[in-house]
């Protein structure tokens, strides 16, 4: 086998240096009822011509974003990846290196964890940021958990409902479905009920969670919960799904966020069925030695010559064990590769000028959709890539005529809100041509259009 | 004898950082004319909500941008350029198929939130994956949600309190071995049980009287690594398995060191309860720089109830999703695991099959007690015990002159190699934990020996030369003191 080198007359030579006669002799330590009597049965060995051919074979029984015009958006963002992107970050000296705790040998890993926490902090206006978490969902949660250590005996967690359905469920595992202090607030016409909050700012509150643009891709002014939350004593937390964004609208650290996180797929990541992904976790400085997950930092060499190595690593599991700030051990470095060398290739401007894009994009299709009879726009308020359409009818069939036109016409809504059943979260981005966008709203009004 | 292969280009010196290098005005990626009408953002939002400056990306051209995460990338050791022989990492090498099946638009392209009826693919891979690791460890039901292996023990800390809530009591406390990998007691406290430690015997393995003095009802689980984070095959696993159960206890295993035994014990039928698996260890998935990994859990059935949502259902040829599930721990992450990460061990584990995997298993084991055979003269054993597929020596011999485990570890890279595993587990005192894996030659081990017994003669003869290292790197010994001391996280 083509990954195992030995030959046989190796295999000899080894075991008679160890001193044993078989290979067999090697397992002796394995008391022999406990180990099994099964061969394991998963199939055929492939050779690498046909397990190609059976991946291919799968992946075809797929519909794509290739074959199928797309809509859908929802925390997972399709976007250009650049070829150099692809390319540089499929790198073997990027992809098959272990995590960077020999310094000496990983400074390419390294400076660029270095060069990603840097671009994070700028592009949510934050002082420090890890070198990754598995996504967003799971950062919301240790977030979470970390306001909870940082307020000492404060429990009380607030979570819009407008916050990401997924997010929030995740936190709800992580710190138990029947916590009482975890408090779901119904938003109000798709933004954040102010008056929902109110009964909750005492002294044992532990955060508050906004999502911005948020789930239904509406983009809210928060100062105001900001210093809600302040003023109780409690910590603002961000959540990001689409930082793309934060290149045209004002980033979570200008409006008072102390932990701000985020989902970076759309930094050069395929969807890819929504994995892996990329956890973005930020924060202000105060609160640095409570945050979880690996971080870069710099330093000298025994040279005097300018070096990274991972820091502060007395917050992790394998120093403090049960008193860590997380478990967390792998992370989602190669992602963030990937995010680093996507956002030095658009820069500055060039990420300026796809947020404009895709706003224009959603507008005009925004503007294409509810001109038809019977569409309106759900939340008349400001949005970015995403908004909500309300259909006459359940979104779910409507969505299913599309799909028999060869289109995902977005999310039905009517899975996670009842009350907005007939409703559509529609993305659009800058891989939807006016042309793509104009057969939808074609499509759309011949789905609404009575039959004759 | 030192080894004079340089990994890396000579000539890519120095590299500044990506500001360093930035100059406005240059750009790396345009987008050419909209198909749209062009809006006008302070039209849409109020000024509050729109960003005053832009934020300090850099600014650089394509051919910047090229050269630099190039000659970054040359700075780096990987598993392409040498072996890693971290124990407990199972480091072993990265088939390049993967990166072709994982690169399929087919799979690339397709979005969490489509219709099941359109990624039937994909849920097909994900179905047989879940049942091709059930049946390597013996178990009933499989997860491959979780992120990664620590993700993995959460998940499985998370059911086993589920499972214990809905028997009426959580329960309070899990017993953990003081040579268990710290993402076990730090898993358990975020389930919030208290860890009690329990002391290893003498080969550093979990003691069933130990275990019998501290098991009570209040005893939710024991995690327990099979074979031990020292290598070595835990034989009173059952034994222990039996007195946590008959409390009603539940056994957790983490199966980091699974490579040791696929085709020779399937965890599921000598006691286990749960365990994780890691993909980016036993499977073959790439480590990317530290991720992104994935830690599937595998239960019995007592557990599945409790198997994070949504469940992989296959009725009559099709697949889909259910969410329909009361006792759910609930979700763990959002979407579908990392999927990516999914497609490469589904094809490893298909391009090796059975015979395969029982192969790999034999070899690594082979190639791990073959070292322990040639450097045992030269380093000091603490545990004279039979091993499995890894090794753990000390640097007690090398102390005598000064030198240190972490000095060891340094000179190895003047001799072209990664070092192993070093200060784990914390029971050995200046650990040095070697696993080689199967996917490595006799003449790269016989290479690697010579270089550490090298070493060894070089603590006697010339101490300060290892004490110094490393000298021929990219960068010499890195102040982590410092790095701590004065905080520099992110460029000025």
């Amino acid at each position: 086998m083509r990954y195992l080198p030995h030959t046989n007359t190796e295999i000899k030579e080894m075991l008679k240096i160890i001193g044993a006669f078989n290979i067999e002799d090697l397992f002796a330590s394995i008391p022999k009822e406990l180990r099994t009597a099964k061969q394991l049965n998963l199939g055929p060995q492939l050779s690498e011509i046909a397990l190609l051919e059976h991946l291919k074979t799968l992946s075809r029984n797929n519909r794509n974003a290739e074959d199928t015009l797309s809509f859908l958006g929802g925390g997972a963002y399709r976007h250009y990846v650049p070829a150099a992107v692809s390319e540089l970050a499929s790198r073997t000296e990027f992809v098959t290196p272990y995590t960077p705790y020999q310094p000496e040998i990983s400074q390419g890993t390294l400076q660029v964890m270095f060069e990603y926490q840097t671009m994070m902090c700028r592009l949510f206006g934050m002082d420090v940021s890890n070198a990754s978490n598995y996504d967003a969902a799971t950062s919301v949660a240790e977030a979470v958990l970390m306001a909870r250590r940082v307020g000492k005996k404060r429990r009380t967690i607030c979570l819009p409902d407008n916050l990401h359905p997924e997010y929030r469920e995740v936190v709800s595992t992580v710190l138990g479905k029947n916590d009482p202090d975890v408090h779901i607030l119904p938003s109000e016409n798709g933004l954040f009920n102010r008056n929902a909050l109110k009964d909750l700012l005492n002294d044992n509150l532990a955060a508050v969670v906004v999502q911005f643009p948020n789930f239904f891709g509406i983009a809210e002014d928060f100062k105001d919960i900001a210093e809600m939350a302040h003023k109780a004593g409690g910590l603002f937390v961000a959540a990001v799904a689409e930082p793309l964004s934060l290149s045209l609208l004002s980033p979570p650290g200008s409006w008072g966020a102390d932990i701000a996180v985020g989902e970076g797929i759309s930094f050069g990541l395929p969807v890819n069925f929504g994995g892996p992904t990329l956890g973005i976790f930020t924060a202000k400085e105060a609160l640095l030695r409570n945050m979880p997950g690996r971080i870069c930092g710099q330093t000298l060499d025994a040279e005097g010559r300018r070096g990274f190595v991972l820091t502060m690593s007395t917050r992790e599991q394998h120093i403090r064990r049960e008193k860590a700030t997380s478990n967390i051990c792998t992370n989602h470095a190669l992602c963030a590769t990937t995010a680093a060398i996507y956002l030095s290739l658009l820069g500055k401007n060039g990420l300026i000028e796809l947020s404009k894009i895709n706003l224009d994009k959603a507008e005009y299709a925004k503007k294409a959709l509810t001109k038809i009879n019977g569409v309106r726009l759900k939340f008349s308020v400001p949005t970015f890539n995403e908004f909500v359409i309300e259909l006459p009818r359940p979104a779910a069939t409507v969505l299913q005529t599309l799909l028999k036109d060869n289109i995902f016409g977005g999310i039905d809504l009517g899975r996670w809100y009842p009350a907005l059943k007939n409703c559509i979260l529609v993305c659009v981005t800058e891989m939807n041509s006016k042309r793509d966008i104009d057969l939808f709203a074609d499509k759309l009004a011949s789905c609404l259009s009575p039959p004759l | 004898m030192t080894d004079k292969t340089y990994t890396g280009c000579n000539l890519a010196l120095e590299e500044p950082t990506l500001f360093e290098q930035s100059v406005e005005g240059r750009l790396g990626l345009t987008f050419g004319p909209s198909d749209v009408p062009q809006t006008n953002p302070a039209a849409l939002f109020e000024g509050g909500l729109l960003r005053d400056k832009p934020a300090l990306l850099p600014e650089l051209s394509e051919t910047d941008v090229t050269r630099h995460f190039t000659r970054l990338s040359t700075f780096n050791y990987s598993k392409d350029i040498g072996f890693y022989p971290l124990g407990s990492c199972t480091m072993k090498y990265n088939p390049k198929i993967a990166n072709k099946v994982v690169s399929l638009e087919g799979f690339t392209q397709t979005h969490p939130y489509q219709d099941v009826s359109t990624v039937q693919g994909n849920l097909e891979l994900i179905y047989t994956l879940e049942r091709d690791l059930a049946e390597i460890c013996g178990m009933d039901a499989v997860t491959v949600w979780p992120a990664a292996g620590s993700h993995g023990e959460l998940t499985g800390m998370l059911m086993t309190r589920a499972y214990h809530t809905a028997k009426g009591n959580p329960r309070r406390k899990v017993l953990i071995p003081d040579s268990a990998h710290g993402t076990n007691p730090a898993s358990a406290a975020i389930c919030n049980y208290d860890v009690v430690e329990i002391k290893s015997n003498e080969c550093g393995l979990v003691n069933p009287a130990e275990v019998e003095r501290l098991m009570d009802n209040e005893v939710a689980a024991l995690m327990i690594t099979n074979p031990n984070t020292l290598g070595i095959f835990e034989r009173d696993f059952k034994k222990v398995a039996d007195i946590v159960h008959s409390k009603g206890g539940l056994i957790y295993c983490d199966g980091a060191n699974l490579n040791a035994l696929m085709g020779y014990v399937r965890m599921g039928e000598i006691g286990c309860d749960v365990m994780h698996l890691n993909l980016h260890k036993t499977f073959g998935t790439p480590h990317g720089g530290g991720g992104p990994g994935s830690g599937p859990v595998a239960v019995k059935k007592h557990l599945e109830p409790f198997l994070p949502i949504p469940i992989v259902t296959k009725n009559q040829g099709h697949y889909a999703l259910d969410e329909n599930r009361p006792q759910s721990i609930g979700r763990i992450k959002s979407f579908y695991g990392n999927f990516g990460v999914l497609i490469r061990a589904y094809a490893y584990i298909k391009e090796l099959g059975g015979e395969g995997l029982l192969a790999a298993s034999r070899l690594a084991v082979l190639n791990a007690n073959y070292i322990k055979a040639r450097l045992k003269g030269a380093y000091d054993l603490p545990y004279d015990c039979p091993v499995l597929h890894e090794c753990v020596f000390s640097d007690k011999i090398q102390n005598e002159y000064g030198v240190r485990t972490i000095d060891i570890a340094k000179r190895l890279m003047d001799y072209g190699f990664h070092p192993p595993t070093v200060y784990f587990p914390l029971i050995v005192h200046g650990a040095i934990m070697i696993e080689p894996t199967e996917t490595e030659s006799k003449a790269l081990l016989d290479r690697f020996c010579e270089s550490m017994i090298m070493i060894a003669k070089e603590c006697k003869e010339n101490p300060e030369i290892v004490k110094g290292a490393p000298h021929k790197t990219f960068r010499r010994r890195l102040d982590e003191v410092k790095a701590a001391r004065e905080l520099c996280l992110s460029a000025s």
